[in-house]
């Protein structure tokens, strides 16, 4: 822990000169350890010199920042209105039948973390997809299969 | 060297562009300089493969990755026919039928080569400006008349006198590129494609206002647009385009991007101030207005990266120039989003007045299930579905205004007839109930409320009662909420309701 408090001062002090820091710092902590763990919170608060309900109330507003460590394979659906018009639901249904879970869980072996995610900027090539920050576009059930395949041979 | 061009934009690279592209370098990476352009905006046809041949770039698409031993073996890097060449790029109808200002870069360039974007026009409007004093530059911005294009059509001009005439030791130009609108991808296309263009736009904004710092907000969903305009702005510091001494004019700026976190109302320009302040991205009442009390308190320039992207032009060519394109009082090129269930979707940029028709039918080539079109949602989510008994309406802002629909943005989704347009209402306030910020009640219980009894009416319970309830709680909405988010929601869900009311009866809903 005081390793990774010391990390987490490096990354504060990386940002000291830039103007209102704790988003950019937020991103920096989760892209290091994957997550922000609550322990942070007092250090960020501390540092920022702001209070700790304003860090944990900043941290919550974002659905980008997990609390949880998470080594899954994020699969984001798009179900925004552009391709739910080519059949968005029921790639949302097809892909929480693979998974045999629902959007927003991680599979038991947490292997792959299910989003939902309003639009990605691929409207004209719907439905769209990403994958651990990859984008796909004219997804299907089949092509998610072979997407998902290849991505677990490299 | 043949020059070949293959996309990087995430659009292309979501169907196969990367692939695409190794397998040229692997069949042929001696024999060709690789170049990787931005979209040509005809997303139907990615990957497309260009060839620089003396009858100009031809192109040869959609390519999959197994295809291109085909087409080399055919000829295709001396520009040969292939059943997948589709003739002068410049040349099909949907290149040579658009004017292209804002995106005129787009698709053609490198877009992180500097030798390439001076060659192509730009830094004209920057020198332009430079040469110039301030208040000259926000008037030739007035005299163009362009309106923001984020989606509120608010005059650019007189957003830049406000911010000029505020006084003030520190001034903020803040870019608006966080596009979360369905149906909408052109801020991605030109942040990916010509980032040089929007940091041009915005180093005249800050000539103009005096303002010595400017923040592009990206969302988190664009990775690719992140990075690319990061190395944008560290070539651009490289080559003195920004930092103490731009251009050697003695004006300073220094530009920043900052990444979002996955909330659509940080799209809001004053929720958006609150996220780049590091804090919650609740909104703020206005007044003031950000133009005066800003980021941090100072006065601040919020616009859309289109509209930055359209100042570079405006300065090169004259606002006059600029304003002779439109129609009534949207002046102009527009650049259109093609998307959803089309046959060709893309961008299309063109001036104010085109119908939707001809962009839908036409350019478009109707649905790409082949079947009848059904409605279209202008504006994104917050806009009215428009049913096709309307699409000989002009592009303007007030003709769409005046049609109780919203042109903003200019993204256009396209739905097919087995749509059921009751799910898309439903849809509307189930997103507005997931990303309202909480400040209103209206927006905040209204809409979850508004779900409950939109499943009440089609579920035949008591239907003219709920529509009743519907109706007012639409009215609540509109009147009681502080942003467009809570007071645009009932446009989608009343539209539907207007236009195809039978959607919302039990007795249709069991046919289907
Ligand atoms: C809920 C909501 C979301 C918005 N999202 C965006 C957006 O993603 N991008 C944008 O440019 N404007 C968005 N706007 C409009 C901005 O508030 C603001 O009008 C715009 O950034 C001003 O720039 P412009 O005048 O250049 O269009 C949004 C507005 C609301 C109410
Ligand atoms: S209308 Fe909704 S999103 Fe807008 S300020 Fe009110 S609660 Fe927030
Ligand atoms: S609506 Fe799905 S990518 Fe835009």
């Amino acid at each position: 822990m005081s390793e990774d408090a010391e990390t987490v001062r490096a990354i504060v002090a990386a940002h000291r000169g830039d103007r209102g820091p704790l988003l950019p710092i937020l991103h920096d902590i989760q892209d290091t350890f994957g997550y922000i763990d609550q322990e942070w919170i007092p250090v960020l608060a501390t540092e920022l010199n702001v209070s700790r309900a304003d860090v944990h109330g900043v941290i919550t507003f974002y659905t980008d920042f997990r609390s949880e460590p998470s080594q899954a394979t994020t699969v984001r659906v798009c179900r925004a209105e552009a391709c739910q018009s080519l059949g968005a639901e029921r790639l949302v249904a097809d892909t929480e039948q693979m998974f045999g879970v629902k959007l927003g869980q991680t599979t038991p072996d947490g292997s792959v973390r299910l989003e939902q995610v309003f639009c990605l900027g691929n409207c004209a090539l719907a439905p769209a997809v990403q994958i651990n920050g990859r984008m796909y576009g004219r997804m299907d059930r089949a092509r998610l299969v072979e997407v998902l395949a290849k991505g677990a041979e490299s | 060297m043949i020059t070949v061009y293959v996309p990087r934009d995430s659009a292309a690279v979501s169907v196969g562009a990367d692939e695409v592209a190794a397998a040229l370098e692997q069949a042929a990476g001696e024999r060709i300089r690789l170049v990787r352009n931005g979209s040509r905006g005809m997303l139907w046809l990615e990957p497309l493969i260009e060839v620089a041949t003396e009858r100009g770039r031809i192109g040869y698409g959609p390519v999959s990755p197994h295809q291109v031993q085909g087409l080399i073996d055919a000829g295709m890097l001396d520009g040969a026919d292939h059943e997948l060449c589709l003739g002068v790029v410049d040349e099909l109808p949907w290149m040579r039928d658009q004017q292209r200002l804002c995106f005129a870069r787009v698709g053609v360039t490198d877009p992180l080569s500097v030798v390439d974007y001076e060659a192509h026009g730009g830094l004209t409007g920057l020198r332009q400006a430079l040469a110039r004093e301030p208040a000259d530059v926000v008037a030739e911005m007035t005299e163009s008349g362009l309106r923001g294009r984020g989606g509120a059509g608010f005059p650019a001009g007189v957003k830049w006198q406000t911010v000029l005439d505020t006084p003030g030791e520190t001034k903020f130009v803040c870019c608006n590129a966080d596009e979360g609108d369905s149906g909408t991808f052109a801020d991605r296309m030109l942040m990916e494609g010509d980032p040089f263009c929007l940091i041009e736009g915005m180093t005249i904004a800050a000539h103009a206002v005096g303002a010595s710092e400017g923040y592009i907000y990206v969302r988190s969903e664009y990775p690719d647009a992140v990075a690319t305009l990061r190395r944008a702005i560290d070539i651009a510091y490289e080559h003195g385009w920004l930092g103490e001494n731009v251009l050697g004019s003695g004006l300073r700026f220094d530009l920043f991007v900052r990444v979002g976190a996955g909330a659509y109302i940080c799209g809001e320009e004053t929720s958006m101030l609150e996220s780049l302040e590091g804090k919650r991205g609740m909104v703020r009442s206005k007044p003031p207005i950000p133009a005066i009390t800003g980021l941090f308190g100072k006065p601040t320039i919020v616009n859309n990266v289109l509209t930055l992207a359209s100042v570079p032009r405006i300065l090169a060519d004259g606002g006059a120039a600029y304003s002779e394109l439109g129609i009534e009082r949207s002046r102009g090129t527009q650049v259109f989003q093609l998307a959803g269930n089309i046959a060709r979707g893309g961008v299309f940029e063109t001036a104010f007045g085109i119908t939707l028709d001809e962009l839908i039918n036409g350019y478009g080539g109707g649905t790409r299930s082949g079947r009848p079109v059904r409605a279209v949602q202008v504006g994104g989510p917050l806009g009215s579905y428009v049913p096709v008994s309307q699409f000989d309406l002009p592009t303007d802002y007030e003709a769409f205004a005046a049609a109780e629909a919203m042109l903003g943005h200019g993204g256009i989704v396209v739905f097919d007839d087995t749509t059921d347009m009751s799910k898309m209402a439903r849809f509307a306030m189930e997103f507005c109930a997931e990303e309202s910020c909480g400040k209103c009640t209206p927006c905040r219980v209204g809409s979850v409320r508004g779900v409950e009894v939109i499943d009440r009416i089609t579920g035949g319970e008591d239907p003219d009662g709920n529509l009743a309830v519907l109706n007012d709680l639409c009215e609540l909405m509109t009147d009681g909420s502080l942003c467009a988010m809570g007071g645009l929601t009932p446009n989608p869900v009343r539209s539907a309701l207007t236009h195809f009311p039978e959607d919302f009866t039990v007795n249709h809903r069991e046919a289907k």
